[in-house]
């Protein structure tokens, strides 16, 4: 017990150490690529627990990112003033209004992949890859329809009912805080004992079904529980940059997140994350290789895919999550 | 009534533009099992060398039809080749690594393509000389057919037709229906897998040339990022069709082109680029295998 009081009691001054140095050790550029990079490890580790430990493909998972950045933006809009007057008001009530809009957005995002997996997961292996880019692209473009969150001009954050109000988080804290979180509910999900169900749908569906695994069941839990943290991943991402547009949702950046997560070696949440950092500071580092930076970068992801087609990690973990002593 | 006919025959013409690349997407599928998501790309290097070989050749600006042959083969040459590179450097080194590395390459060819698009040909969208001189061809009421719809629709009908014979009737063929059918099988019956993966390759991308010559002819603005959505859509064609079919790749693509010029014909033009994907997911959930394909059984 003391093991895990220290490591939260480390957690919290890190976070602290982060919120209070952050502004003054980096300039604002660095700011915000550290804070992309976290993001992207939300959505690479949330969208790992699918793919890569239950099995299911899916390259839809931009989608539910948008649903959450655009109803988390929709909430800070239209809500986002007056929850933070009924908290009272000042640098506290700001604190503690930064969950409302991630939990707004994980919801909404994760009802949708309700919605998207009930269906969908009567299909396997390819046709349910497809089908979630199909879903990906359809929440796109119906976003893209919807006056209210401005449509095809992108949403600001910055309210023309409340001008006065500032709803963005600056702090790096906030999302590496809840980048920590993240990977850690996937881990203990995943290294539990019932976790066991999603990797025994991984390697044999048809197998783990005559075992007693209700394989469908784990499936729409996968589904659920990483549509969440996309969702979050989403609300992050609309709450950092103050502005959004469905272009940063499309299937390219489905396609972006598939790639940390098959770099990073499928089955392995280090290696979402050490692929989601590096693929998403990559193109910031080459930026001194001016108009060729982009090719190199894809050149890279060809060659390391095929210097290490099981990924960078394979299966291993950098940590031993879930294992400690002994406990299940 | 005359408005629908219009609006049909503009559908036919745009589908099949889709159903020309769809079919590089179903024959890639058909041998490897992979979607090969960078074929949008070639389709749009297909435009592309089609612009440079009318200029190199100087046939910019006299329209003529040997003009317009000699860049569809031009282009058609080009596209091969690149097509087969594009397997030898990213797809065969992983073949047998699974099948999710392969999808990630391809992801990087697509990538790659369209950078090192914008960095050679440039970020803004150029204008495809025109080929042919437009002029209306034939005329029944208010529906008009010009001479370039029709030669996309000719043209794309000849390419077709020497494909079925060429997947029918050559010895070329036939191994490669027998790889997509049972590739071990195939090897150990002589016939030379990486070869006949290779062609695919070769004559898919051909299909995806002229493709982009014949959007250059109807619609000349061409730009580096031209292949992202009509690549999309053509998959979306070939998985309509049944993916791995090659009729029902040339029947999912007319009916998409047809399906979206009516969409946005009669409903919004912002819903014609959901109009696809909505029809993907209602194929995917009542019949997967699509209009052709053959429903599958599970081995336990």
């Amino acid at each position: 017990m003391s093991g895990r009081f220290a490591r939260s009691g480390a957690l919290v001054v890190a976070l602290a150490a982060l919120h209070w140095l952050a502004p003054l050790a980096l300039n604002p550029y660095y700011a915000t690529i550290l804070g992309r990079i976290g993001i992207a490890i939300i959505a690479a580790v949330s969208l790992q627990l699918v793919n890569g430990f239950t099995g299911q493909f899916s390259i839809g998972h931009a989608g539910f990112m948008a649903l959450g950045a655009y109803s988390s933006a929709a909430f800070s809009v239209y809500l986002g003033a007056a929850v933070l007057d009924s908290l009272g008001g000042g640098g506290l009530a700001r604190l503690a209004y930064f969950p409302f809009p991630l939990i707004c957005g994980g919801l909404v995002a994760a009802a949708a992949g309700l919605v998207v997996a009930v269906p969908a997961l009567r299909l396997r292996g390819d046709y349910l890859a497809i089908a979630t880019l199909g879903a990906g692209e359809i929440i796109r473009i119906a976003i893209l329809n919807v006056d209210a969150v401005g449509g095809a001009r992108g949403f600001s954050l910055a309210s023309a009912l409340h001008p006065s109000v500032d709803l963005r988080f600056e702090s790096l804290a906030g999302v590496y805080g809840v980048a920590v979180l993240t990977i850690a509910a996937i881990a203990r999900l995943v290294y539990s004992g019932g976790g066991l169900a999603f990797r025994a749908v991984r390697e044999d569906e048809i197998a783990a079904e005559s075992l007693g695994v209700p394989t469908t069941r784990v499936k729409v839990e996968a589904f659920l529980v990483s549509s969440f943290f996309a969702g979050v991943a989403g609300a992050l991402f609309a709450h950092t940059e103050g502005y959004i547009h469905t272009n940063s949702f499309s299937f390219v950046r489905s396609f972006e997140l598939v790639a940390f997560v098959v770099l990073g070696g499928l089955g392995s949440l280090s290696g979402a994350v050490v692929a989601a950092a590096v693929l998403t500071a990559a193109p910031e580092v080459l930026r001194g290789l001016g108009e060729w930076r982009m090719v190199l970068y894809s050149v890279l992801l060809i060659t390391t895919m095929i210097v290490r087609p099981q990924g960078l990690l394979g299966q291993r973990e950098l940590l031993h999550f879930g294992r400690r002593r002994g406990a299940a | 009534m005359e408005n629908l006919l219009q609006q049909l025959l503009n559908g036919v013409t745009w589908g099949s533009i889709y159903a020309l690349i769809a079919l590089g997407y179903t024959m890639v599928y058909g041998v490897l099992r992979l979607i090969n998501f960078a074929h949008g790309e070639v389709y749009m290097m297909g435009a592309m060398s089609g612009y440079y070989a009318a200029h190199w050749l100087g046939l910019a600006g006299a329209p003529s039809v040997t003009g317009l042959v000699m860049v569809l083969v031009a282009s058609m040459l080009v596209c091969g080749l690149l097509g087969a590179l594009i397997e030898r450097v990213a797809y065969r080194p992983l073949r047998g690594a699974g099948r999710l590395a392969p999808l990630i390459t391809a992801i990087g060819v697509s990538l790659l393509l369209q950078n090192a698009g914008q960095l050679v040909f440039g970020a803004d969208p150029k204008f495809f000389p025109p080929l042919l001189q437009s002029h209306e061809v034939f005329r029944a009421g208010e529906v008009a057919v010009s001479n370039i719809q029709l030669t996309v629709l000719v043209t794309a009908l000849l390419l077709m037709g020497a494909l079925e014979y060429i997947v029918q009737r050559t010895r070329f063929g036939r191994a490669m229906r027998a790889v997509s059918y049972d590739a071990p099988a195939a090897a150990l019956m002589g016939v030379p897998v990486d070869r006949v993966i290779s062609g695919t390759f070769v004559l898919g991308s051909m299909l995806a040339a002229a493709a982009g010559i014949l959007v250059g002819l109807s619609n000349p603005k061409i730009d580096p990022l031209m292949g992202l959505m009509p690549g999309l859509k053509a998959f979306v064609a070939a998985v309509l069709g049944g993916i791995g079919s090659v009729p029902g790749a040339m029947v999912g693509g007319l009916l998409l082109g047809v399906i979206e010029t009516l969409v946005t014909g009669y409903l919004s033009s912002t819903y014609r680029d959901a109009i696809a994907f909505v029809i993907l997911v209602v194929i995917l959930l009542y019949r997967p295998t699509g209009l052709f394909g053959a429903p599958t059984t599970e081995k336990v």
